[in-house]
């Protein structure tokens, strides 16, 4: 019945194979231009068409900010003795605001991408990737400008300002670990939404952002310290912002109370991944 | 188990199977889950895909038509990989499209440039590939002066066309399509179906997913009928979407008639050389050849008498081919043949200056007023032309040009 006769093939057939619905796929690059895709898009969309966008994504975190630094030097006299405590307070909340808006945001991503989840075969991890990327993208604005205020405000720059990549780096990977746990919780059960808001705010007042973790009872400490944003926050203090206070491996204690801390933060990568990779693979017939 | 004659496989689906889960205590909350802890879960499977199995040959244009729900997406989602099988097997050769529809992953609130970006990366390119290829693609959808704006000011159309640009720009060997070819305006519909005719030639594959037996007659070759998850009909198009319309309408008419096919075999379209054709340029000769086998003399029954009616894609009649009616030359012919009792074929030659369309034809076979047999939809063909005048006869003419102005 054809009408024309078949010409040379465009490609030549390699093995056959049985399409199934992949997590991060074979091709490493198809997953990296997603992820950028994805991103750059959603931050495009938050940033569009106006200069002030920048701006507003900065007014958040900054009138918080302007608040929380009135009633803690001005009404509560908390954070006199503390050297630079507003520099502290800027950059802890900026830093527990990436990773509340990432989360928050993974809850809900994969029913938000639902019409690409039921008709494209993509790497479904993708999605939750990019959602970090985004926010991730978006601290890093954040922290240009709050650069500023360390200037203004006089901070000593010091090599050990190098570590901030790595405290970004630990506190992404803890927000992506929770980010597939939540994204794959949220198909099945709705409440996962109002139940992490609660949680984040119990996170955000068990993480030394409006005080700093020295103010505890010693005792105290090294069980705040079991959580790593904790230890990314102290670990913060002591290297960006004052020198004299307890680096991490002084506040908590024996060395090896680190295992803690650093147990929880891979067992939710791991237990992120292991429930990512078996329920987004029938995520699109459950949405 | 190959029924396509021609060369190597592109896909293979063996015993396909597929269910979802339809349970009817499904909690939806962790609250209802940790008061209920110990509540088994009753669950419920639909199956959607009964061991579906089929081989679709390289090159080939491959519908899949059935009702609403009758599982013919999930099929598609299935070979996507979107959906995973409970059992059987698929298995691709060449590279597979990873999309089902267009135009998937739009933002409306972004540019075109964006989202041609966006939708290329999403259907498989890599960044710097889809932005190599831009130029081609906004080219291809007569865009580029629209390129920088959001694409909630586009039309429908206009981001159908976008969509459809950047599909054809994926490298797959095999094209996943679900309900899409009825879009743009004619002249993007031609343009769109030339794109599909060099797929062909380049050995691409495409399946076809779609209700519209027009459209199904006018591109595909094969198709399968699935109806509650089984495939009930697997064959050429012309009998598939034969047997869609009686599976789902019933036969149009004449109930009183056992056996549709008995008297009329066969109907194809002949070009001026006697070679049967499913596509033909406007302006030559084009015939409907029906294989009869006619009915037993009836004293009481008259003459026999053929009826062709051709309907285009939007299922308007455009020509009816009556052997009674004035305008036909050697209608006596068919009446000699009564008596006689030998099959024969009949041919109906007229001029083709039919406008560019798919057109189908449905024939009936009459004695006397009486209907004999009839085909709905029995064999297609498209008529090409460089140029879409919009009217549905595009009749030879002559211009001729006279006045007082006019030097002689």
């Amino acid at each position: 019945m054809l009408d024309e006769p078949l010409t040379a093939s465009a490609a030549t057939y390699g093995p056959p194979y049985d399409p199934r619905p992949e997590i991060v796929g074979s091709e490493p690059r198809r997953f990296v231009g997603l992820v950028l895709t994805l991103a750059i898009n959603d931050f495009k969309l938050r940033f569009f068409g106006s200069v002030l966008g920048y701006v507003w994504s900065l007014v958040r975190p900054l009138l918080l900010f302007g608040v929380l630094y009135a009633i803690f030097t001005h009404v509560i006299r908390f954070g006199g003795d503390i050297k630079f405590y507003p520099v502290y307070l800027l950059t802890a909340l900026v830093m527990f605001n990436f990773f509340a808006e990432a989360t928050n945001r993974c809850v809900t991503c994969l029913l938000e991408s639902e019409s690409l989840i039921r008709k494209v075969r993509f790497p479904r991890l993708a999605i939750p990737v990019s959602v970090v990327t985004s926010s991730l993208l978006n601290l890093v604005l954040a922290l240009a400008a709050v650069m500023v205020f360390y200037a203004a405000q006089g901070v000593e720059p010091t090599w050990r300002w190098l570590e901030l990549p790595l405290f970004v780096l630990v506190l992404a990977l803890f927000a992506l670990g929770c980010g597939m746990l939540l994204s794959v919780l949220y198909v099945r059960f709705r409440d996962v939404q109002p139940i992490w808001e609660v949680a984040l705010q119990v996170l955000f007042y068990g993480s030394p952002v409006l005080y700093v973790l020295t103010v505890a009872p010693e005792a105290i400490q090294r069980k705040l310290l079991a959580n790593p944003i904790a230890c990314v926050l102290t670990e913060m203090r002591h290297a960006m912002i004052d020198p004299t206070a307890p680096d991490l491996f002084a506040a908590i204690g024996p060395n090896w109370h680190l295992v803690v801390p650093a147990a929880i933060l891979v067992g939710t990568l791991a237990l992120g991944t292991y429930l990512f990779a078996r329920e987004a693979r029938t995520a699109a017939e459950r949405l | 188990m190959s029924d396509h004659p021609t060369s190597a496989p592109a896909l293979e689906i063996e015993r396909a199977t597929k269910s979802f889960v339809v349970s009817r205590h499904q909690f939806s909350t962790l609250k209802e889950r940790a008061l209920h802890p110990l509540q088994a879960r009753e669950v419920q499977r639909r199956t959607v895909l009964r061991d579906i199995s089929v081989q679709v040959a390289r090159g080939e244009f491959f519908g899949i038509v059935g009702r609403n729900g009758s599982g013919k997406s999930t099929l598609l989602k299935c070979i996507a990989g979107i959906y995973q099988l409970d059992r059987g097997r698929i298995r691709v050769y060449g590279r597979l499209a990873p999309f089902i529809e267009l135009g998937v992953g739009f933002n409306y609130e972004l540019t075109a440039r964006d989202n041609i970006l966006t939708n290329a990366v999403m259907l498989g390119l890599s960044r710097r590939e889809a932005r190599r290829r831009f130029d081609a693609i906004i080219d291809f959808a007569e865009l580029r002066d629209f390129v920088d704006l959001k694409l909630k000011n586009y039309s429908s159309g206009m981001a159908v066309r976008l969509a459809f640009s950047v599909a054809i720009q994926v490298d797959a060997d095999i094209l996943l399509v679900d309900e899409v070819l009825a879009v743009g305006d004619a002249a993007f519909q031609q343009k769109c179906f030339a794109e599909f005719r060099r797929m062909r030639r380049e050995g691409r594959t495409v399946l076809f997913v779609t209700h519209d037996m027009a459209s199904l007659t006018r591109f595909c070759e094969r198709a399968m009928l699935i109806e509650g998850g089984r495939c009930i009909e697997l064959g050429p198009a012309e009998v598939v979407a034969r047997r869609y319309n009686e599976v789902n309408f019933g036969r149009l008419e004449d109930s009183q008639l056992a056996t549709p096919g008995q008297h009329l075999k066969a109907v194809w379209f002949e070009d001026e050389d006697g070679r049967r054709t499913t596509h033909t340029e406007q302006g030559g000769q084009i015939a409907v050849c029906c294989e009869i086998s006619p009915p037993p003399h009836d004293e009481s029954g008259g003459p026999l008498a053929l009826k062709v009616t051709l309907r285009n894609d939007v299922r308007h009649t455009i020509v009816v081919l009556d052997t009674r009616a004035p305008n036909c030359k050697g209608g006596e012919s068919l009446e000699r043949l009564v008596a006689g009792g030998e099959p024969f074929v009949a041919r109906l030659l007229f001029p083709c200056q039919l406008a560019p369309s798919a057109y189908s034809a449905t024939v009936d076979l009459l004695q006397g007023d009486r209907p004999v047999d009839r085909l709905e939809d029995a064999a297609a063909v498209t008529v090409h032309s460089r140029f879409f005048s919009g009217g549905v006869w595009d009749a030879p003419f002559e211009v001729a040009v006279s006045g007082t102005r006019v030097p002689a």
